[in-house]
């Protein structure tokens, strides 16, 4: 590493010269609580860390450093943020140096999840740069002794149109942003925005592309070693006998780290810390875990047991029959992050401070749950977000980190990595829950939806730490934690019944959501959450009343929004992919759905048409065209970039995913046993059309299109076929057997 | 054991057990960073380099066969400030997300370029289809791959060791 190994904890460092924030950072968050002002909300995560010098410092040398404590998971956050920055004070985005999540030195701003990260660190960062840009005219206003409306903030100095000019660094001296935010900001204007709204290439590109360091797993600071951790065949298994003699003496090897049930070998090389693991695998005995459910059985499995169930919708009577009165069941299986890359983290224990590098999406939680594993206050830990292999969700970055921690701990002074190894990642990683969903609906003689009844049954959709208990090895010590109660995620944003609540005006209407507490696989938040599912279920049912209504699928659901944006979004895509123009050719079949993720994020409808081969069960996806309203389009190749991936990776989990487990343990623990798409089965082709909405505040885009997509391919494969599948995924087998009957 | 590895032509000298996997000498030996570990299994195609002109999963190809041969990876096509066509068509395409599959894909796609500079939509599905993206990034990499296609007619292959056209 050319870098200091561990980045100071001080910002004055960070800004040497500035003296813009002479306190260390966790020194003055401590003060905010007492600084918050009364009074209206601030935008964004403002309204949790309201000074502006927890998000922008600019040094004597005018160097501009923003700080945001959400994480760049690979969807180009970071690049959004420069542009909210850069836009705002009125420089170029190379000027913006970015500093993301660290519990060292950036706001907490807990997970970096649910598409929450322009609405809340965007809108942060664009307001407090707006702020600082109109603190740099009023002071150099003052300093000037001419009106700051006369002045011009730009390039990093403010300049008087007489020809004087003071830079922002100059200007932002002593305690000058060391002021709470202001409810309101004087923000550019849309029709003056340049670096918002333009496609700014993606700052984190060409290191990527060039095998540039750029992940934690590419940190090899000067004497690390590689550490690997013994896990048992089954949940639940504890250590009966362990010999570590053999290990011990394999080449490499350095240590073998013990605490209970948790084993964990230190090798000088990565490739002997592996064999090393295996020699030390054969030499382990296990207790039995407890027994899992029958995978064959599981829907039935899940709602046998004892649920909590919460009516989230209940207007008028949804048990009228209507004219015509439908039923159906959907079922959507276990499913997995299936991360390229099996999760890695890094530690040091040094100075009585441990120190991880990460790529869990909640830094602040996890330094929090290490801490009370390790029986540390709090400050004594820091966690450092450093990129990893993409998560979608809760995988194993968290684990691996207290693994990492635990690991250090044992061996004071020595960077320890570890990353997990790829039947460890598939077969512990915890799971987007299996759901089962329930809908009926009725239509009245104008073929208007009546009235609608939804139940839906899942697990939690989190269990991140949380409490140390959430990190897999704190279960496994001499003194094991427990996870922490599961706990369902309240509307509006809602967890198993994300989404659950249909967008479109039904007069009686009744949504259940029946949280059930037991969880006989280890589940936790995957892309999207339920609302992948309950919009299956929506969207695929939307489909089954317009055919009840002899209505198109696209008219039927215009016909039931109000919601001038939805409406705008589902006409968008449908014009953009020809519905109402001309016949798909023989063979093939369309399909049309449409959500707005969590009914308070991004909008988005999705045409797609398919075709199915009787014979090999296999679905070759046409055409794909969606359209999206994010609000304000910051990065609109960005946008589209995340839409074009969320239809890939939705046509994956609809197509192929389950996550298979015999009574004993999870079997699928390979890309062999967990295919998910290759490239001859992408679709033809992935168009994306931004409808967008100057002015109006960023909505959440990332997961929007994981729901959509689910419930298009579903509905074009109904027409296509002429048969409906309700269970997920519409893998060949189930193709096949589908068919065949 | 001491090995020598033609390694983005140079030559190194390793001190490892013969059976190590490349891919392992790659990053801890050698402090390359693109290529990457997936699965070990061969499955996912992220430890993606070529030896000689074939694309090679790197986790499972043990050093003691590579003795004479000519290992290329990423760092060896070119830099951010120099990028091969390959590359550069990858950054005009934004053709990332998380990036970690990239190093293995922009590889494996050097070595069909290099044997096919006018490869069909087919062919490059079919070629590329070892290699796994979660975060579905694929249609992008697919007009990364035919941007260069076409680049790559107008300049050389690109490759700092003057590869094979």
């Amino acid at each position: 590493m050319t870098k200091p190994f561990i980045p100071p904890l001080s910002r004055r460092a960070l800004l040497a010269g500035g003296g813009a924030v002479i306190v260390s950072f966790a020194l003055m968050r401590h003060g905010l609580a007492q600084e918050a002002p009364a009074g209206p909300k601030l935008p964004g995560d403002l309204s949790k860390t309201p000074m502006l010098d927890a998000w922008i410092g600019i040094d004597a040398q005018g160097k501009i450093t923003v700080f945001t404590g959400k994480a760049e998971l690979g969807q180009g956050v970071k690049t959004a943020f420069i542009q909210c920055a850069a836009e705002e004070l009125a420089v170029q985005p190379s000027a913006i140096n970015l500093i993301t999540a660290d519990t060292g030195r950036t706001p907490d701003e807990g997970y970096t999840a649910g598409s929450h990260s322009m609405q809340d660190s965007g809108t942060a960062i664009r307001n407090a740069a707006a702020q600082v840009r109109d603190i740099m005219l009023s002071l150099a206003a003052a300093k000037l002794s001419i009106d700051a409306g006369t002045l011009d903030a730009r390039d990093g100095k403010v300049s008087a149109k007489d020809g004087r000019s003071l830079g922002y660094g100059e200007l932002a001296s002593g305690q000058a942003l060391h002021v709470a935010a202001q409810p309101t900001s004087r923000l550019t204007p849309p029709d003056k925005l340049k670096v918002i709204g333009s496609n700014l290439p993606r700052v984190d590109i060409p290191g990527k592309v060039t095998g540039a360091p750029m992940y934690v797993q590419d940190m090899r600071p000067d004497g690390m070693l590689h550490a690997r951790v013994l896990r048992p065949a089954n949940y639940g298994a504890r250590l009966a006998s362990l010999s570590a003699d053999a290990a011990r003496g394999m080449p490499g090897v350095v240590n073998i780290v013990q605490d209970g049930s948790f084993v964990a070998v230190v090798a000088r090389g990565e490739f002997e810390a592996i064999n090393a693991l295996n020699v030390l695998s054969q030499n382990a005995q296990w207790s039995d875990g407890p027994q899992l459910p029958e995978q064959a059985k599981i829907y039935s499995t899940l709602t046998a047991l004892p649920s909590q169930d919460k009516t989230i919708l209940d207007k008028g009577d949804p048990a009228q029959p209507g004219v015509k009165r439908l039923k159906a069941t959907y079922l959507r299986p276990y499913q997995s992050h299936g991360s390229i890359g099996p999760s890695c983290a890094l530690a040091i224990w040094q100075d009585d401070m441990m120190t991880v590098w990460t790529h869990s999406q909640g830094v602040y939680p996890l330094r929090n749950a290490i801490a009370k594993m390790l029986s540390l206050p709090s400050d004594k830990v820091r966690c450092i977000h450093a990129e990893g292999s993409g998560c979608y969700g809760h995988n194993a970055a968290d684990d691996v980190a207290g693994d990492a921690a635990l690991i250090a701990r044992a061996m004071p002074g020595t960077p320890i990595r570890v990353q997990w190894m790829r039947e460890d990642e598939h077969g512990w990683e915890p799971f987007g829950p299996a759901m089962q969903t329930q809908v009926e609906a009725s239509i009245d003689g104008q073929g208007k939806l009546l009235a609608w009844q939804y139940d839906v049954w899942s697990n939690t959709h989190s269990m991140r730490p949380g409490g140390p208990g959430n990190l897999l090895a704190a279960q496994y010590l001499a003194q094991p934690f427990q996870p922490d109660p599961p706990m369902p995620i309240p509307q509006p944003e809602g967890g198993g019944d994300r989404n659950a609540i249909p967008l479109y005006a039904i007069p009686n209407a009744r949504v259940v959501s029946r949280f059930i507490p037991q969880m006989p696989i280890r589940v936790s938040a995957l892309r999207g959450l339920g609302a992948y599912h309950n919009i299956f279920t929506t969207e695929s049912f939307m489909d089954e009343m317009a055919d009840a209504a002899g209505a198109d699928p696209v008219a039927f659901r215009l016909a039931h929004l109000e919601d001038e944006r939805a409406r705008a979004v589902v006409s968008r895509a449908a014009d953009a992919f020809g519905w109402t123009k001309d016949k798909p050719a023989a063979g093939w079949g369309r399909g049309f759905a449409f959500a707005r993720y969590k009914n308070l994020a991004a909008y988005c409808a999705i045409a797609l048409e398919l075709r199915a081969d009787r014979t090999t069960g296999n679905i070759e996806l046409g055409r794909v065209v969606a359209a999206v309203d994010s609000g304000q389009a910051v990065n609109p190749d960005g946008i589209r970039n995340q839409i074009e991936g969320a239809i890939v990776q939705s046509s994956s989990w609809t197509i192929l995913e389950e996550v298979t487990f015999d009574r004993t343990s999870i079997t699928s623990r390979d890309w062999s046993s967990y295919p998910i798409l290759r490239f001859p089965s992408l679709p033809q082709s992935v168009e994306v059309h931004i409808v967008n909405r100057p002015n109006a505040p960023f909505l959440g885009t990332g997961e929007a299109a994981q729901g959509p997509m689910s419930a298009a391919i579903g509905n074009a494969f109904a027409r296509a076929t002429g048969t409906r599948i309700r269970q997920l995924p519409l893998s060949p087998q189930r193709v096949r057997a589908t068919l065949a009957t | 054991m001491t090995i020598v590895l033609t390694i983005n032509s140079e030559r190194h000298q390793i001190d490892a057990d013969p059976s190590t996997p490349l891919l392992y000498v790659l990053r801890d030996n050698l402090k390359l960073n693109a290529a990457k570990f997936g699965c070990g299994l061969g499955q996912c195609g992220a430890c993606t380099v070529l030896v000689d002109r074939e694309p090679v999963f790197s986790c499972l190809t043990p050093i003691s066969v590579l003795d004479g041969r000519r290992v290329r990876t990423l760092e060896g096509l070119g830099i951010a400030d120099k990028p091969s066509p390959l590359q550069a068509a990858f950054i005009k395409e934004q053709a990332a997300q998380c990036g970690y599959c990239i190093p293995g894909m922009i590889m494996r796609a050097q070595a069909l370029l290099e044997k096919n500079a006018s490869p069909t939509q087919a062919e490059i599905r079919d070629h590329m289809q070892t290699n796994l993206c979660r975060c579905g990034t694929q249609m992008r990499i697919l007009r990364a791959i035919d941007r260069a296609a076409k680049d790559m007619k107008t300049a050389d292959a690109g490759t700092t060791t003057g590869a094979a056209r």
